[in-house]
């Protein structure tokens, strides 16, 4: 890889244009409009087009104008349509977007002559380019897309942090809001015109289709990572960074791997996202997939331990005496275990201190003992509420009793005891252990 | 329950008059709203509702409307799904387009008022997924006193924790709000609501799926912002609670089928108005309406 400050100003586009979507992405994810990020960002091209028609020039300001102006009309029409012709939102969306889209291109094909703007350009963009059109700008040579960005990513970060408590009502309670005279309706149009503006400024660039990329991916990611919308945007903005130079970075040398010339970074940009996103979502800590496995597999070990403790229990029990033990195999045996599964829960038991090696294998502790008391009590008091209050046959409370026991707490304990007149046996005469 | 009642029926603007209502509060600030006078002048009312008709796109939901609520009051809204009791809501405080009607609140229009109103949403109008916390969904109600553009300070996290405190939830401030359950995320929003600190208050289904205890704590609280003088408007569905839930009701299916103190408006034949199938045709004209498009 040759890194030259060509990529460094590709690395500066691609980062500007991804920062400033994502902070506006995670109001659209929020809000469960990510549709409407797609929906605007397509619909600006008759916008752009008519601005080229009408001032005849590639002028920004007549630009952004014509994007601000689209922007608000597809967020008022896709409601418009959504109301008056009673379909439901994602297709009315659906229905203007593609409209407008349509009528952009038709507006860039016939106004050919005067309309410089090429159709492949603006889905897919052409950021390798960005370095060559440049303007003088405090002894640098800067590229013009990267200043035009760079003001971009200023307007979005001051409209998010100086409307920050106003976007965080709106987008959870915009009822609320409304109430309290942050109209919801009016910071949803405010957001749609930054939305478009954004898309305009990226599309020479990075193009369409990473924008959209970069509104939804970075945010949906930082939502799997948090639980605070202002550590949600840090950690998009951060998820939005780390795309472009990834990016950026694959594009030069991922195709070289497989004999190819360098591939078009915005794509890459848009598959380091993804990948990042794929990566959270399997092991973010609390909502990934691998996190929601281990807790799973956490409580399937620790109904397993409780079981053991209960086959113990009962084994003192049967015998008349403390001390009595059974080996791991047998306990298998018992729990219909394989010996491996019986093997690591006793080694956790025997690690908390609640069961200990005996002469014959392993058996309770003292700790052990009253823990599992608790649960034969539970298990026990669980069997006689279910015979007295559902009817049920004294044969036919072991298995819900079985599973209930594993879910009760100190308060239930006291409130099942209280229903069932605290009894001394339960229905099938054995003893009920005494609470502690 | 089976009180024959003749001076209760559709319209309300022989607003009941309220003699009892006299809790002198000291005026909130500078030129408040006289709040001791009771509805003697219906203008002057928490909430005074005339003429009013809504509907969605052109279905009307609910009709002529006139009512003005006592001061210092728990006022129980009553009636079936799809009576038109959150649109009721809705439509007082400006969510939802008036096809005609004027609503006032204490005298003036609500978009004046909103410092005198509390609001608490139906519960399932939001996503409980959303990151923030309980203290930050309480801080909201404090957010149009902070202004635009400022922050939530210090201050105003120990106003919200005091709200937290004050329904049992001081525990929870700093926990995401979908790990709370059901009811103790109703708290959550009537904390929201005490911060408001407002002197009318509408809660939509506040009771809708919370487990006894919170039930206990929100009515014990709706009490406590009575004897504040405070007039809460609520809806409500369990009919066997509303005798001693409530002050006075209102019976709302589409237009306001009685309203007034709950020992008289509170009969069976009221109830089998409200929830019987007498509304059918004025439902039927009102589908045909939407139908072929018919203006009100
Ligand atoms: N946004 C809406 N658009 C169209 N119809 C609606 C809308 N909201 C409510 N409705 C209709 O208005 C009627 C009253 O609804 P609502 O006020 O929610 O009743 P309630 O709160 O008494 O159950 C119902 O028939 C409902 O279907
Ligand atoms: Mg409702």
């Amino acid at each position: 890889m040759h890194w030259q400050t060509l990529d460094t100003w590709i690395v500066v586009a691609g980062a500007l244009s991804a920062v400033s979507c994502a902070l506006l992405g995670n109001f659209l994810v929020l809000r469960r409009a990510s549709m409407m990020g797609d929906a605007i960002s397509h619909a600006v091209l008759p916008g752009l087009a008519l601005a080229f028609l009408i001032t005849d020039s590639r002028d920004s300001i007549a630009m952004f104008v014509g994007a601000g102006v689209v922007g608000v009309l597809t967020a008022v029409m896709t409601q418009w349509v959504h109301r008056v012709g009673r379909v439901d939102p994602s297709a009315s969306m659906g229905v203007v977007f593609t409209g407008l889209f349509a009528l952009g291109l038709i507006l860039i094909v016939r106004g050919a002559d005067h309309v410089d703007l090429d159709p492949g350009c603006v889905l897919y963009g052409a950021i390798e380019l960005t370095p060559l059109d440049t303007v003088f700008l405090g002894g640098w040579d800067v590229p013009r897309a990267v200043v035009i960005l760079a003001v971009v990513f200023v307007i979005n970060a001051l409209f998010v942090a100086v409307f920050f408590k106003e976007l965080r009502i709106s987008s959870f309670d915009p009822q609320l809001s409304t109430t309290v005279g942050i109209n919801a309706t009016v910071m949803h149009h405010a957001l749609m015109v930054l939305v478009a503006i954004t898309a305009v400024a990226s599309f020479e660039s990075v193009g369409s289709i990473l924008v959209i990329a970069m509104l939804i991916v970075p945010a949906a990611s930082a939502q799997l990572l948090t639980d605070r919308l202002g550590s949600m945007v840090l950690v998009s903005a951060a998820i939005a960074v780390a795309s472009a130079v990834l990016g950026h970075a694959g594009a030069m040398t991922v195709p070289g791997w497989f004999g190819f010339e360098d591939t078009s970074t915005a794509g890459m940009i848009a598959v380091a996202a993804g990948v990042m996103f794929a990566v959270t979502w399997v092991a973010a800590p609390r909502q990934g997939l691998v996190g929601k496995l281990l807790h799973r597999v956490m409580v399937r070990l620790r109904v397993l331990q409780e079981d053991i403790l209960g086959v113990l229990y009962r084994l003192e029990e049967y015998r008349g005496g403390e001390g009595a033990g059974l080996s791991i195999a047998k306990l298998g045996e018992v729990l219909a275990l394989r010996p491996a599964f019986a093997s690591v829960a006793i080694r956790g038991l025997v690690k908390r201190g609640e069961v200990t090696r005996t002469g014959h294998g392993y058996g309770l502790t003292r700790g052990g003992r009253e823990a599992a008391a608790r649960l034969v009590r539970a298990h026990r008091l669980w069997e006689s509420y279910l015979v007295k209050f559902l009817n049920l046959p004294p044969d036919h409370v072991h298995g819900p009793a079985e599973r209930l026991e594993h879910v009760t707490d100190a308060a239930m304990h006291e409130a099942l005891a209280d229903r069932t007149d605290r009894p001394e046996h339960d229905p099938q005469g054995r003893a009920i252990p005494p609470s502690p | 329950m089976n009180k024959p009642s003749a001076a209760t029926t559709t319209n309300a603007s022989a607003a009941p008059v309220h003699p009892r209502a006299s809790l002198a509060e000291p005026a909130p600030w500078p030129g408040a709203p006289k709040v001791a006078t009771g509805a003697e002048h219906p203008e002057d009312a928490p909430l005074s509702i005339h003429d009013m008709t809504v509907a969605y796109d052109r279905k009307p939901v609910l009709w002529d409307i006139d009512y003005n609520a006592p001061q210092g009051k728990l006022i129980g809204i009553i009636g079936p799904n799809g009576a038109g009791k959150s649109t009721l809501i809705k439509a007082v405080l400006g969510l939802v387009p008036m096809a005609s009607g004027k609503v006032s609140i204490f005298g003036k229009p609500y978009s004046k008022q909103r410092r005198l109103v509390g609001y608490v949403p139906q519960r399932e109008s939001v996503d409980w997924d959303f990151p923030v916390s309980a203290l930050d969904v309480v801080a909201m109600g404090l957010y149009r006193r902070i202004g635009w553009c400022l922050p939530v300070t210090r201050r105003h996290r120990n106003a919200a924790r005091e709200a937290l405190d004050r329904v049992g939830m001081a525990d929870y401030a700093d926990r995401q709000i979908s790990r709370l359950s059901g009811g103790q995320q109703q708290r959550v929003f009537l904390a929201r609501a005490l911060v408001q600190d407002a002197l009318v208050y509408f809660m939509d289904e506040p009771f809708a799926g919370v487990d006894a205890a919170t039930e206990q704590a929100i009515i014990a609280l709706l009490q406590e912002l009575r004897r504040g003088g405070k007039t809460v408007l609520v809806v409500h569905h369990d009919l066997q609670t509303v005798e001693t839930y409530f002050d006075e009701l209102l019976l709302l299916n589409m237009r306001i089928v009685a309203a007034g103190e709950t020992g008289e408006v509170f009969t069976q034949e009221n109830l089998h108005k409200t929830y019987g199938g007498r509304l059918t045709l004025l439902d039927q004209a009102a589908e045909a309406m939407a139908r072929k498009g018919v203006r009100r």
